[in-house]
């Protein structure tokens, strides 16, 4: 039996249109994500990340416009989709989590008012009454006491306020939910419970789960199948075990080498040495050759294609050749 | 020592600033365009005197109250005199008022705002008290009672706006220096030891002067007006020298008698000037800002 | 000033400080008010620091590690305690002996946006401290500000020297404000979350700068995190803070080993591994950190603490040592 994916994103490609030039801020990203999976998207600033996940809820900011590729939900090409359809898609069957929990909520807006005007945006049948009663079951779920939807969004930590987000962006019930780094502004003690209570949600509602975060640690502890991204390039997508066991991407391996690890002892780590490239000028070939111990010749002349150096372990790099050898 | 310095930077600073103006988009062209304005104008006002077909004092060059004409383009007033040449000679008022009235304030207000700020405690509180009570007031009021005490001229119109104008330096300054003062680099260099007209002068000014500049402009704009207000009232120039003012007071009671361009030429004049200065303020503003973001 | 305080090995020493921040009242607040509530952001701190050694102080947000580190460094003054450098009694310097004491210890910041001048050249910021205290000028000035940029990686030295902040990354940015703090040659150095905002790939290449420079130019760190897997790495000995008291210290390998404290235990185990067979298993806590301003009786994690006993509501535990280099407080031994 063919499972249909639930979201499918072919040869994206996303640019922004600023004063002093075109940015290709996401370049040839394709994938497909199963119902119930979880996806990281793991990168630094100027991967392209982040702009990838708003791009799956066009939500990309002006001056970006997705210049080409499709974008399926549900077999639904979503990129030529009028507005008001997209608008239902948008915490109907997709939900999204933000990265700053202190500007996401309206202040002036009980923490009720949020969850009532959202459920009477896409269920407009149901009453003010329903909607509240909903939310508060959604409160619940977020070990968040229910008679505190009454109370404003200052009068909550940021610990909590992330949890209103979480419950805000699950409370329709969508199949999938995006969630663009969201522990970056909390401790770690907060962190970890944000992170449990998004993985225990998902698994009651059965929601697939695209995460998007700077820190490959929570991204390789929860994520199915990962996504490193670099200077907008994807440059390699398998399964965190897989990622981990063996990382083929000069970068991804260079990246886990970088990274402290607490539980070792006596770590040697080792830097990757200059930084990410000026989107505005990225460097002709592989973007990342600049950096690569390994460049060749054709690095620097051409973009690597994306090839499967194994089933389901893909990889945007010279050294792999047609048939996935590694070649030295 | 240090303030020369900053004055040699800033200044190469402005003059690559403006040549890149037009490439700045719809703000960038408002610049130019009110600088083109206030240029024009001040140039017109500068070479007026030799510029005039007649002399501008002079009365009954030619027919009272004449429409405008070949031989008087503008037409002529009560007195007989040509309005053309009282128009291209009319801005020196204004112009002298404006300009003082700035550099009083801006000499005042911002070391104000710079101090007041900087040392915090009592003393700013106390100084910000006062200084919302001013701003409080509508700013012609201030002026006509300023102005009522100190009596005509161009030095006391100049005192008197800037009166009313002070506040508002002291505000945007005391603003700016407030979130300036608790950003690492200011940290850093009173953790280096650097003594505090180092600080305020190296590290807090440079950063407000952008927020000035909108100040600045504004500050001209409506000195402007509010200098032909005064002279409205009677307590501007009262002397008759050209100026733009005074004709449309003067015209303002001969508009029913359809002799309209007594007070349309000078007014249009008034327009202008005070329209150059709030378009590069305006511009200025929109451009410094997202810069101000980051 | 003759009597010695510090051992032979101290460089820094803190005792007994405490920062107490009134809290912000409206203007009829403070003519109507009874008494002032204070936010206790440190509360009765003491360690040494060793000369050459790298000394953390770890926690999460509000823990008053950050306000510490500026106490140190002078950028705020102590509501009580003391302070002292070198065998000198630094809580109360001021003016110009508080200068020349600044030549001596600097501060890296979090943010690397926000550490430099936006309207100073590179060469200028870092430069600058000479200037300030007299010690080159010029060309002279010049050279050292070369040298200093290339030894963090700014190279090549000439054109960075010109450039403007806005024109270099938050990497470029974090080096050149290395740069400016070892220009003068401290002895010491507090580097407040001097990573926490720079890219991953990163962090590594300014953390290894910063031991690089330990040893060249015998630096001693503060260190301030809320990352202790980086503390871990960087570490020699390390203390962790909990709303404005250290509740454990001691030497790296000891915390590690057996952390001693449910706090820090539940701390460390709630920090992620990159490992995806790895099977974590956080320790729960109850709430969330309380707010300084209402610090808990007793020990202030005991409404928290997963272990708690009678006595913890209402004795606050002194720092007692349980083994060699190793102190905790806690009621719990």
């Amino acid at each position: 039996m063919i499972k249909l994916p639930l979201l499918e994103i072919d040869s994206l490609a996303v640019d922004y249109q600023t004063g002093r030039g075109r940015v290709r801020a996401v370049d040839d990203v394709s994938f497909r994500l199963e119902k119930g999976e979880t996806l990281g998207l793991a990168g630094e600033s100027g991967s392209g990340k982040s702009t990838l996940g708003l791009s799956i809820m066009r939500l990309v900011p002006y001056p970006g416009v997705i210049a080409n590729g499709h974008i399926k939900i549900d077999e639904t090409d979503i990129i030529k989709l009028p507005e008001h359809e997209m608008r239902s898609i948008r915490g109907g069957k997709v939900g999204y989590i933000f990265q700053d929990p202190m500007t996401s909520l309206n202040p002036v807006k009980k923490i009720g008012a949020h969850f009532v005007e959202l459920i009477r945006t896409h269920e407009p049948t149901t009453s003010e009454k329903e909607a509240l009663e909903r939310a508060k079951t959604v409160l619940k779920n977020l070990g968040i006491l229910p008679e505190r939807i009454n109370d404003y969004p200052h009068q909550f930590s940021g610990g909590m306020r992330q949890r209103i987000m979480i419950g805000l962006a699950i409370a329709l019930n969508p199949s999938l939910v995006i969630a663009d780094e969201p522990t970056t502004a909390l401790d770690v003690i907060v962190q970890e419970k944000i992170l449990e209570l998004l993985e225990s949600l998902r698994k009651i509602y059965g929601m697939a789960l695209i995460l998007i975060s700077h820190d490959l640690s929570i991204i390789l502890e929860r994520c199915d199948r990962i996504i490193v991204m670099y200077a907008g390039h994807m440059a390699e997508y398998t399964t965190g075990a897989e990622l981990h066991r063996a990382p083929k991407h000069p970068y991804t391996e260079r990246l886990l080498r970088s990274i402290p690890n607490i539980e070792l002892s006596d770590q040697k780590l080792s830097a990757i040495p200059g930084s990410p490239p000026n989107m505005l000028n990225p460097p002709e070939g592989c973007r990342f050759w600049p950096r690569c111990p390994y460049v060749m010749e054709i690095c620097r002349l051409k973009v690597p294609p994306l090839i499967a150096a194994e089933p389901s372990h893909l990889v945007r790099c010279f050294l792999y050749g047609e048939k996935g050898a590694k070649i030295e | 020592m240090s303030e020369v310095k900053i004055k040699r930077r800033i200044f190469p600073d402005f003059v690559l600033g403006f040549s890149s103006l037009t490439s700045k988009g719809p703000s960038g062209w408002m610049v130019i365009l009110g600088l083109i304005i206030v240029l024009a104008l001040v140039i017109m006002t500068a070479i007026g005197p030799w510029a005039t077909p007649y002399d501008p004092i002079k009365s009954n060059v030619g027919p009272i109250r004449a429409p405008p004409s070949p031989q008087f383009p503008m037409g002529t007033n009560h007195l007989g005199q040509d309005m053309l040449s009282r128009t291209l000679v009319g801005g020196s008022i204004m112009l002298q008022v404006s300009a003082l009235s700035v550099l009083v304030c801006f000499f005042i207000g911002v070391p104000l705002g710079l101090f007041s700020s900087y040392v915090g405690g009592f003393f700013d509180g106390a100084l910000s008290l006062v200084i919302d009570a001013v701003y409080a007031f509508p700013g012609l009021v201030i002026a006509i009672a300023v102005a009522a005490v100190l009596g005509p001229g161009v030095v006391n119109m100049a005192l008197s706006i800037a009166v009313v104008y002070v506040p508002s330096y002291f505000r945007i300054v005391r603003s700016q220096v407030l979130s300036i003062k608790e950003l690492a680099y200011t940290e850093a260099a009173r953790a280096t030891g650097a003594k505090w007209y180092t600080i305020i002068s190296r590290y807090i000014f440079p950063n407000v002067i952008p927020s000035i500049v909108v100040v600045i402009t504004v500050n001209f704009a409506d000195a402007v007006l509010t200098a032909a207000g005064l002279t409205f009232i009677g307590l501007g120039v009262t002397y008759d020298i050209p100026d733009w003012s005074w004709d449309l007071t003067n015209g303002w009671k001969y508009l029913s008698s359809r002799a309209w361009w007594i007070i349309s030429f000078p007014g249009l004049m008034i327009i202008l000037l005070a329209l150059g200065f709030t378009l590069i303020g305006e511009g200025m503003s929109e451009l410094l800002n997202p810069k101000l973001q980051r | 000033m003759g009597k010695k305080v510090l051992r032979l090995s101290e460089i820094v020493k803190v005792e007994n400080l405490r920062k107490y921040f009134p809290v912000q009242k409206s203007f009829l607040e403070q003519i109507f008010a009874r008494r002032m509530r204070y936010v206790k952001a440190v509360d009765d701190v003491t360690f040494p620091i060793k000369k050459g050694e790298i000394f953390t102080l770890a926690g999460e947000s509000g823990c008053g590690k950050t306000t510490t580190g500026r106490l140190v460094v002078r950028l705020l003054n102590p509501t009580s305690g003391k302070i002292y450098f070198n065998d000198l009694d630094i809580t109360e310097l001021q003016g110009e002996k508080l200068r020349l004491l600044r030549r001596k210890m600097q501060i890296i910041f979090q943010d690397p946006y926000a550490s430099l001048n936006p309207r100073m050249r590179i060469g200028d910021a870092v430069g600058h401290p000479l200037e300030m205290h007299g010690l080159a000028k010029g060309e002279d000035k010049e050279k050292v500000v070369l040298d200093v940029l290339e030894k963090v990686g700014l190279t090549p030295p000439q054109q960075f020297i010109n450039l403007h902040p806005h024109q270099l990354s938050g990497g470029q940015r974090q080096r050149a404000a290395l740069a400016r703090s070892i220009i003068l040659q401290p002895e010491f150095i507090v580097a407040d979350e001097p990573v926490s905002m720079i890219d991953v790939s990163l962090r590594t290449t300014i953390i290894d700068l910063m031991l690089g420079f330990r040893k060249e130019l015998g630096l001693t760190y503060l260190f301030i995190t809320h990352d202790l897997a980086v503390a871990k790495y960087i570490s020699d000995r390390i203390a962790v803070m909990y709303l404005g008291k250290i509740i454990e210290i001691g030497s790296k390998e000891r915390l590690f080993l057996k952390p001693m404290h449910p706090y820090t235990q539940a701390l460390m185990s709630a920090i992620p591994v990159p490992d995806p067979k790895r099977k974590r298993k956080p320790i729960e806590l109850k709430g969330e950190v309380p707010s300084a301003i209402n610090i808990p009786s007793g020990c202030r994690f005991h409404p928290r603490c997963p272990d708690k006993k009678e006595t913890c509501a209402l004795k606050e535990p002194e720092l007692v040592e349980i083994e060699k280099d190793h102190l905790v407080a806690c009621h719990l031994d």
